[in-house]
């Protein structure tokens, strides 16, 4: 595990990097990108960057207007205002005639930290499944972030890329492959499936070392693609193993957890305990300490794979 | 314009409302009031003044018109239909769950229709984002934008309206069709958003007025629009809810209602179809 950084700091650099390589792509902004990173992007291409203001449901329309007219745009914004203000101009502008936009989210979950509650957007995976043909990417580093954007590139169709604030540790290296809509097996394990997506991929692989020293064998999931899921590699390790742990920063409720349970019901009935915010706001805070503090860290992440174990006939 | 093209282009208006009504019946549903009053808009960019081809509906130098006040979706088919789109005939099966022409407009399944829309305040964004791109493309394409007055309620609208200002959009033109009504009442009864010229003025934009029902007015309107430099236009167009057939005009009751066979009759003999 290498240097820390943020999953938004590496989407900032890999539009830079692959504006030279796709001359159309432009990317918009809500007045945020000092904070989204695309102010990356805007030093060296500034005139494929367009500052839309804080007026983030315009923005998403002037995106469409883009990739009707043939280019790939990036509207970036916070999670909150990407996928909450904005749900209906998504919803009805570029999930409904499928285009192709991408929608750069950043800030989502409760490590935006000291902003709070009002910043902290624990619901946009679940407001962005609900909408027929929308790809949901939620990358768990760096390494990740920056495929995750050249595949939402060379897509066809509205995407949603689902970044983070905090500084993270980078788990992959150069030899790492990235196919949207395929999970990929970190590590093997016969007890409990840890299926995680996002930065909650570094805890649970965390959580599978603590498990080890009580004599539990867990593997892990990265489910980077929220939709469409891998269901057959989630079913197989649910079947392989016989009872899951989903973790996700983001609410219980319509994730990660929501999708896996769903997918499970159906396919392969299994005891699935999900690790992710409760039904509750977010609260103010340093990072980290929140990841504790909502039970995201890997001690909890252990403390439910042993419940789901339990719960196993 | 001369008195023959005049008379040429009532026909087109004529047809494409008798074309919104026979729709509108056919559904038992949808929305006349405003799909007539935007008839002579409608005919005048499809018949005059926009670069189109009905052969080629995907053509990327093509201009753009987004009905943003997308419930009006009657109109603007039957202008396509009448422009040679599709068969005219194709008009009845409006609202039909077997049908193409949905409720509200849907690019994906009908042909000339470039944007989907029906949720207010949306199409006049993906307007000024098809007007950017022109400009990054620097190609000579224009952009039309119809809007409702009820619809420039939407907060969004002003957003639009900022940008496009903000960026110089002078490929791109709305035309605010201003008649007045809207679904719970008239504009000073429900929540008036006027005066629009003061505000597309304070957001950087070329005011342009006119009647919305004669030809010569909308030719001087749209030249105007197309030979200002360095600002966005909007046109704002003064028309009658309902224009064309009696018993709808000036009301706000035919917003979104369909006549029954007996008002049909008397809509159709309005039109001289009988």
């Amino acid at each position: 595990m290498a240097d820390k950084i943020a999953t938004r700091e590496a989407y900032g650099k890999a539009l830079a990097e692959f504006g030279a390589k796709y001359e159309n792509l432009v990317v918009l902004d809500a007045d945020l990108a000092a904070a989204t990173k695309t102010g990356t992007f805007k030093k060296a291409f500034p005139e494929r960057f367009f500052d839309c203001g804080i007026a983030e449901n315009n923005m998403i329309g002037v995106a469409v207007g883009l990739a009707l007219s043939g280019k790939i745009p990036f509207a970036s914004s916070f999670a909150m205002f990407a996928a909450g203000r904005s749900f209906e101009q998504v919803r009805n502008s570029i999930g409904y005639p499928h285009v192709n936009v991408k929608i750069g989210a950043t800030h989502a979950g409760i490590t935006v930290g000291e902003d709070g509650a009002t910043h902290q957007c624990n619901e946009d995976i679940a407001l962005m499944r609900t909408i027929p043909g929308m790809t949901i990417l939620n990358p768990a580093d760096a390494v990740e972030a920056r495929l995750a954007v050249e595949a939402a590139i060379n897509m066809q169709g509205p995407c949603y890329l689902r970044f983070g604030r905090m500084a993270v540790s980078t788990l992959f290296d150069d030899s790492y492959k990235f196919e949207i809509g395929k999970g990929v097996k970190l590590a093997e394990g016969k007890d409990v499936a840890l299926i995680a997506t996002g930065i909650e991929v570094e805890q649970a692989l965390a959580a599978r070392e603590l498990l080890a020293a009580d004599g539990i064998s867990a593997s892990v999931v990265n489910i980077h693609t929220i939709k469409p899921l891998d269901e057959d590699l989630i079913a197989a390790e649910a079947q392989a193993c016989g009872a899951v742990v989903t973790c996700e920063e983001h609410s219980i409720i319509g994730g990660l957890g929501g999708a896996v349970a769903e997918c499970l019901s159906a396919k392969c009935p299994t005891p699935v305990l999900r690790v992710g915010v409760e039904d509750v706001f977010g609260r103010s805070g340093p990072a980290k300490e929140l990841v504790s503090y909502f039970g995201l860290d890997a001690a909890s992440i252990a403390a439910k794979a042993k419940a789901a174990i339990a719960l196993k006939k | 314009m001369d008195k023959q093209r005049q008379t040429e282009l009532a026909e087109i208006a004529r047809k494409i409302r008798v074309g919104i009504v026979e729709a509108v019946h056919s559904a038992s549903s949808g929305h006349p009031g405003g799909s007539l009053s935007i008839a002579d808009i409608l005919t005048y960019l499809y018949f005059e003044e926009m670069n189109i081809d009905p052969e080629k509906p995907d053509d990327p130098a093509r201009d753009r018109l987004v009905l943003s006040k997308g419930h009006c979706a009657p109109g603007l088919y039957s202008a396509l239909a009448n422009r040679g789109y599709f068969p005219v005939e194709d008009l009845k099966t409006f609202r039909k769950t077997s049908s193409y022409l949905q409720g509200h407009p849907d690019m994906k399944h009908t042909p000339g229709v470039d944007m989907t829309s029906g949720s207010l305040g949306q199409g006049v964004s993906v307007a000024a984002g098809m007007a950017l791109a022109a400009k990054i493309d620097q190609a000579d394409r224009r952009i039309y934008a119809i809007m409702g007055d009820g619809e420039s309620e939407e907060g969004q609208v002003w957003e639009a309206a900022m940008f496009a200002g903000h960026y110089k959009l002078d490929n791109l033109c709305f035309i605010l069709d201003l008649n007045g009504l809207q679904i719970d009442g008239s504009l000073d009864q429900v929540c008036d958003p006027r005066p629009h010229d003061e505000k597309f003025r304070a957001f950087g934009w070329n005011v342009i007025e006119c009647s919305a029902h004669d030809f010569n007015q909308l030719e001087k309107a749209f030249a105007a629009a197309r030979a200002y430099k360095g600002k966005p236009s909007v046109i704002i167009a003064h028309s009658t809810k309902g224009k064309g057939v009696s018993f709808m005009e000036n009301s706000c009751d035919w917003h979104g209602k369909a006549p029954n066979d007996e008002e049909f009759e008397i809509a159709m003999r309005d039109l001289g179809e009988r």
